[in-house]
């Protein structure tokens, strides 16, 4: 996974598929950038995630309580239609601020 | 009663790598019903949450088996049934309640909740010390394509 800072915004391209299998470890390196960079804002770009199950969910819920702990926020980008319905189907809205401008 | 008109049966031990191998054999099966995108990731995300519920919740401690049954049935349904032997759930309908879970914080507890509202009907059977089987049905919209 690839990520970078403007200012005090993280951006973090998570890939592949996310499921149970590779929960821990996505989770694991949100965690540590996060503490690493220490920014307000945590966007997780989505575009090239080419499958998410509800582990997906404890994913997002994970760094907005570390981003939450900072007074910062989670915003999630570029999410595809698969990902997209089961993020919305938890009502992730509700914790994280949403850009959806993929193509469908 | 439906006829059945193809169907496969897949055993595999409750490893995590496994949940990516049967999503795909399950979406695989599938194909000859010319799902869309859209259908095609509702089903891989049900069988996932299935099989992931076998892999974390029925076999904490040990590697069981899972059974999935899938059944193309007449009128275009897809039928997947998903069977463990593990430790079986009490309650089944707090089990089944959004964002109920007995795991940690890598759990969401929306698994049957997904399940429920990508899937046309959900039917779950548990006995404790048993198993548990999620029954599933998925009509397809037939498309009027000739295959
Ligand atoms: N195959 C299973 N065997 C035993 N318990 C299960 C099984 N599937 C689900 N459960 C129980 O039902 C609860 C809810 O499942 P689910 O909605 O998928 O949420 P989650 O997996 O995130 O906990 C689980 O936490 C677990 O206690
Ligand atoms: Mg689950």
């Amino acid at each position: 996974m690839t990520s970078f800072v403007q200012g005090r915004r993280l951006t973090i391209a998570l890939t592949g598929e996310i499921d149970h299998h590779r929960a821990a470890e996505v989770m694991q390196t949100i965690g540590q950038k996060i503490a690493e960079y220490l920014p307000k804002v945590c966007v997780l770009d989505f575009r090239d995630v080419t499958f998410m199950d509800s582990s997906g969910i404890a994913v997002v819920i994970r760094a907005h309580r570390r981003m939450h702990e900072l007074d910062g926020t989670v915003l999630l980008r570029n999410i595809p239609p698969q990902p997209w319905k089961v993020l919305h189907a938890a009502g992730v809205e509700r914790i994280a601020e949403v850009e959806r401008s993929v193509p469908v | 009663m439906k006829k059945t008109e193809n169907y496969m049966l897949l055993e595999i031990p409750s490893r995590s790598a496994n949940e990516s191998f049967s999503r795909s054999a399950v979406a695989a099966f599938a194909a000859r019903l010319d799902p869309t995108m859209e259908e095609l990731g509702d089903i891989k995300t049900a069988v996932s949450e299935a099989v992931t519920n076998c892999i974390v919740h029925a076999y904490p401690n040990e590697i069981g088996v899972i059974q999935i049954k899938c059944k193309i049935l007449s009128g275009n349904v897809l039928d997947i049934s998903i069977k463990d032997h593990g430790c079986g759930i009490e309650d089944l309908s707090k089990a089944m309640r959004p964002l109920y879970t007995t795991g940690s914080d890598e759990r969401s507890g929306m698994g049957f909740t997904i399940m429920e509202s990508f899937m046309t009907s959900l039917k779950v059977t548990s006995k404790v010390g048993k198993g548990t089987t999620v029954h599933m049905k998925r009509k397809i919209v037939d498309r009027g394509e000739k295959r």
